[in-house]
């Protein structure tokens, strides 16, 4: 059954990489320029000159489509980075002292944050701060800090009950160098894994923002964005509305494959389960 | 399990304590004063100094962190910086919209992905089980608002089945449900996907264990046994997962109410954030967190309820 996943890591994988090819391409070259205003050929449908058409102001889609990858992948890569960054050693620490006021605290407080949906975080930040993309990177950010801790937590406590974790505290290791140097590789995998389901999450979720006006702000372009532009035309210029909801589409489905496939190839117990 | 219920009911409280909390300081230190703002650049002091007394904004920060909280608990969420009206009516007025919407994806949801989580992991490995999980996958891809753009698109512009956005409220029913069809379908989309994939897991996990080959044995037919032994046991993951799923469908409506134009709480709260409306963001943003913390208490007390080592545990 090796072709199954590896049919999964391959489309998702193509998928991915396409779009974050065209994301790094579109820092040295675009089709036109996302900036510049062409009122004379506002709102033509895909053709041989605008590949996908063109929006109300004339500006090339293929072209916006290429920026808005840009923006789309920074902020989830960042997010997941700080959801990462934080939540990982959290859920080392709380593992390492189960039981603890700490694990208590820590685990308290990840549950105060899981009752904010990344969409209400951002609703506040942006009441504080004025919407824009960094504000998206916060919310969604701070929204991925509870689930790597919860996953990191639970996959280390199941290892802190394992002989060679025994061994090193027998060799006098303390409980920090032991959750970094044994647990913490043990749980990459896992990590790894689920970093690309909230990458995947993240994508959406600024879409989401960007829609409602609380994600990047004019003139970067942003799929979501693009998306809330295309809304009042959508009757007579339907292509605004569909090239930009099938790249967003197409990412993250590519993303959940990929994280598929790579849950399948890294986990031996799924392989072994399944031949 | 009365201790079980009081430890639980102190932690839900506490935790309500610290939500609402963080809110009103994360708030509170918001640049920009709402008086000054709604008064424009060439106020007067003195007739900034009267407003911000009137609004209550010149009392230290503690004391209407607590006259805030108790005025929630006894349903009176302040007056409206810009409206003038009180808060409670302004939000009560917007959660028969964004409440209902939400119910009605639930339900939705639900009454997509229980047939087909049962019909996919009843023939798994099927080219069924696979068309389901296919459709699955690609259901969890789509942004659930171009999702609603699309059914606009479709049922609205080129069928007129229903129109394109706007609430006629509640006097005529009939008309309402109508009305929300539409953005409750979008909304349900990737919930259903999501929990068909549960369902279907939980039931896979479920037909492996021993009791069901006991029914089997004892000569149910497999429909019978997933239907009789198999489905009651499933439900607990799934239950847990519908629970969650409600913050992400609150969270939802308020973006699904923006492409239908529904006078909900998301439009409330975007108006709010651009007038620099303070209180009202504050208290729809607590009633989202609030209705997010009791959901999830209320499962953890369903859960107990029906699995007794739970409560044994804790």
């Amino acid at each position: 059954m090796t072709l199954w996943y590896s049919r999964n890591l391959l489309l998702g994988g193509t998928l991915s990489l396409f779009f974050a090819a065209l994301a790094l391409i579109s820092f040295v070259w675009t089709p036109f320029d996302v900036e510049s205003l062409n009122i004379a050929a506002k709102l033509k449908p895909p053709g041989a000159s605008y590949w996908l058409g063109t929006d109300h102001f004339g500006r090339d889609v293929f072209s916006m489509i290429m920026v808005g990858a840009r923006t789309s992948i920074a902020v989830a890569l960042v997010a997941v980075g700080i959801g990462m960054g934080v939540g990982v050693p959290l859920g080392l620490t709380a593992a390492a002292r189960k039981g603890g006021w700490l694990d208590e605290v820590i685990m308290r407080g990840n549950d105060l944050i899981f009752a904010f949906p990344s969409l209400v975080i951002a609703i506040l930040i942006t009441a504080i701060a004025g919407p824009g993309a960094i504000n998206a990177i916060i919310a969604i950010g701070i929204f991925n800090i509870p689930v790597f801790a919860r996953l990191t937590r639970g996959a280390a406590l199941s290892l802190w009950e394992r002989e060679f974790i025994l061994a090193a505290r027998v060799c006098g290791k303390s409980r920090t160098r032991i959750s970094v140097e044994h647990i913490l590789p043990n749980v990459t995998n896992l990590l790894i894994v689920q970093g690309t389901i909230q990458f995947s999450l993240g994508i959406l979720a600024e879409a989401g923002l960007s829609y409602v006006g609380l994600g990047a702000q004019p003139p970067t372009p942003s799929w979501g964005r693009m998306l809330a532009e295309a809304q009042t035309m959508v009757s007579f210029a339907p292509h605004l509305a569909l090239v930009p909801g099938l790249a967003i589409v197409l990412t993250v489905l590519g993303l959940n494959l990929m994280g598929d496939g790579l849950r399948d190839a890294l986990d031996p117990r799924i392989r072994v389960a399944r031949t | 399990m009365l201790t079980y219920l009081l430890k639980r009911l102190t932690s839900l409280v506490i935790s309500l304590l610290v939500a609402s909390l963080v809110i009103f300081l994360v708030v509170e230190v918001a640049p920009g004063d709402p008086a000054s703002f709604m008064l424009g650049l060439n106020a007067q002091p003195d007739t900034v100094a009267a407003l911000r007394a009137e609004l209550g904004l010149d009392v230290p920060k503690f004391a209407r962190y607590f006259a805030w909280l108790s005025g929630m608990i006894s349903g009176d969420f302040g007056m409206s910086y810009t409206y003038r009206t009180p808060v409670a009516q302004m939000i009560a007025d917007r959660f028969w919209v964004s409440m209902p919407l939400a119910l009605m994806a639930l339900a939705l949801s639900t009454l997509i992905a229980f047939p087909a989580g049962l019909f996919a992991a009843a023939r798994r490995g099927s080219a069924g089980d696979m068309g389901v999980m296919g459709a699955t996958q690609l259901g969890v891809a789509i942004p659930n608002f171009w999702f609603a753009m699309m059914l606009v698109l479709v049922f609205a512009i080129n069928l007129r089945w229903f129109s394109a956005g706007g609430f006629p409220g509640w006097d005529d029913p009939l008309l309402a449900l109508k009305a929300l069809t539409l953005p409750a379908i979008a909304l349900a989309l990737p919930q259903a996907a999501i929990l068909t994939r549960v369902m279907r897991s939980a039931l896979l996990d479920i037909l492996g264990e021993d009791f069901m080959r006991t029914a089997r044995a004892k000569g149910l037919s497999a429909r019978q046994a997933i239907w009789r032994h198999g489905l009651r046991n499933a439900l607990i993951p799934v239950l847990t997962i519908i629970g969650l799923q409600f913050s992400f469908l609150l969270a939802g409506a308020i973006i699904i109410e923006q492409v239908f134009f529904l006078p909900g709480l998301g439009r409330l709260v975007f108006q709010a954030i651009t007038q620099r409306d303070l209180i009202v963001v504050e208290s729809v943003v607590m009633l989202l967190v609030f209705a997010v913390i009791v959901v999830n208490f209320a499962v953890d007390l369903a859960y107990a309820a029906v699995d007794p080592r739970l409560r044994a545990r804790t």
